[in-house]
């Protein structure tokens, strides 16, 4: 009863929290700031997530959703970090 | 029970306090390796925690056990990607900052 609005709360926290992380990904100076930035919004968005599903009271779905969430940030990090090689180009910027 | 509701409160609070101390570093440390470093490590400790709360809280069951998956591939995977765009960030010619004092006085003067 009190858990629920615990895991609310928890939950609004963490979305203020993802906002102000989602500040550099505007302001960052270079690409790989960006980079950063998007690596650090979907580690939180993994926890958001099973936040929610014990808010609507569903984690069997909900934690089937985390874990391929999970697994695509992952690869969609990988892929981005290994094609974003530029020459000589994010240091001045 | 209780005890049980207890310790997963106090583990997910402390998670929720490195995640928010991981995001202010992210925003005020100065170069690209250091903000690496805030969003790689801090996240990781907090994730560690909130994983263990949510761990605590369900019980064993099978969401327990998905949950714990989750937990080792977000340890196992997190330090790798991180290490990929460093590597990635380095060999494209970001150096990291070497002589704080000279870029804080070249920041004041601006």
């Amino acid at each position: 009863m009190t858990m629920e609005h615990f895991f609310i709360g928890a939950a609004v926290f963490l979305l203020l929290v993802v906002i102000m992380s989602s500040i550099l990904i505007y302001r960052g100076p270079s690409v790989y700031d960006r980079m950063v930035g998007i690596n650090a919004v979907a580690t939180k968005t993994i926890v958001l997530i099973c936040f929610i599903g014990y808010i609507y009271g569903r984690m069997d779905m909900f934690v089937d959703i985390t874990l391929a969430y999970a697994i695509l940030g992952f690869f969609g990090s990988i892929v981005t970090a290994k094609y974003l090689v530029v020459n000589k180009t994010g240091r001045k910027e | 029970m209780n005890l049980q509701i207890l310790v997963s409160v106090i583990l997910i609070t402390c998670g929720l306090f490195f995640m928010f101390s991981g995001s202010i570093g992210l925003l005020r440390l100065p170069d690209f390796f250091s903000r690496t470093h805030a969003a790689s490590n801090i996240d990781m400790l907090g994730v560690i925690f909130t994983m263990s709360g949510l761990i605590v809280y369900e019980g064993f069951t099978l969401t327990s056990l998905k949950l714990l998956l989750i937990f080792l591939f977000i340890v196992l995977a997190n330090p790798i990607g991180s290490h990929a765009l460093g590597k990635s960030a380095f060999e494209s010619g970001v150096y990291p900052m070497l002589r704080s004092k000279k870029k804080s006085s070249n920041e004041g003067d601006e």
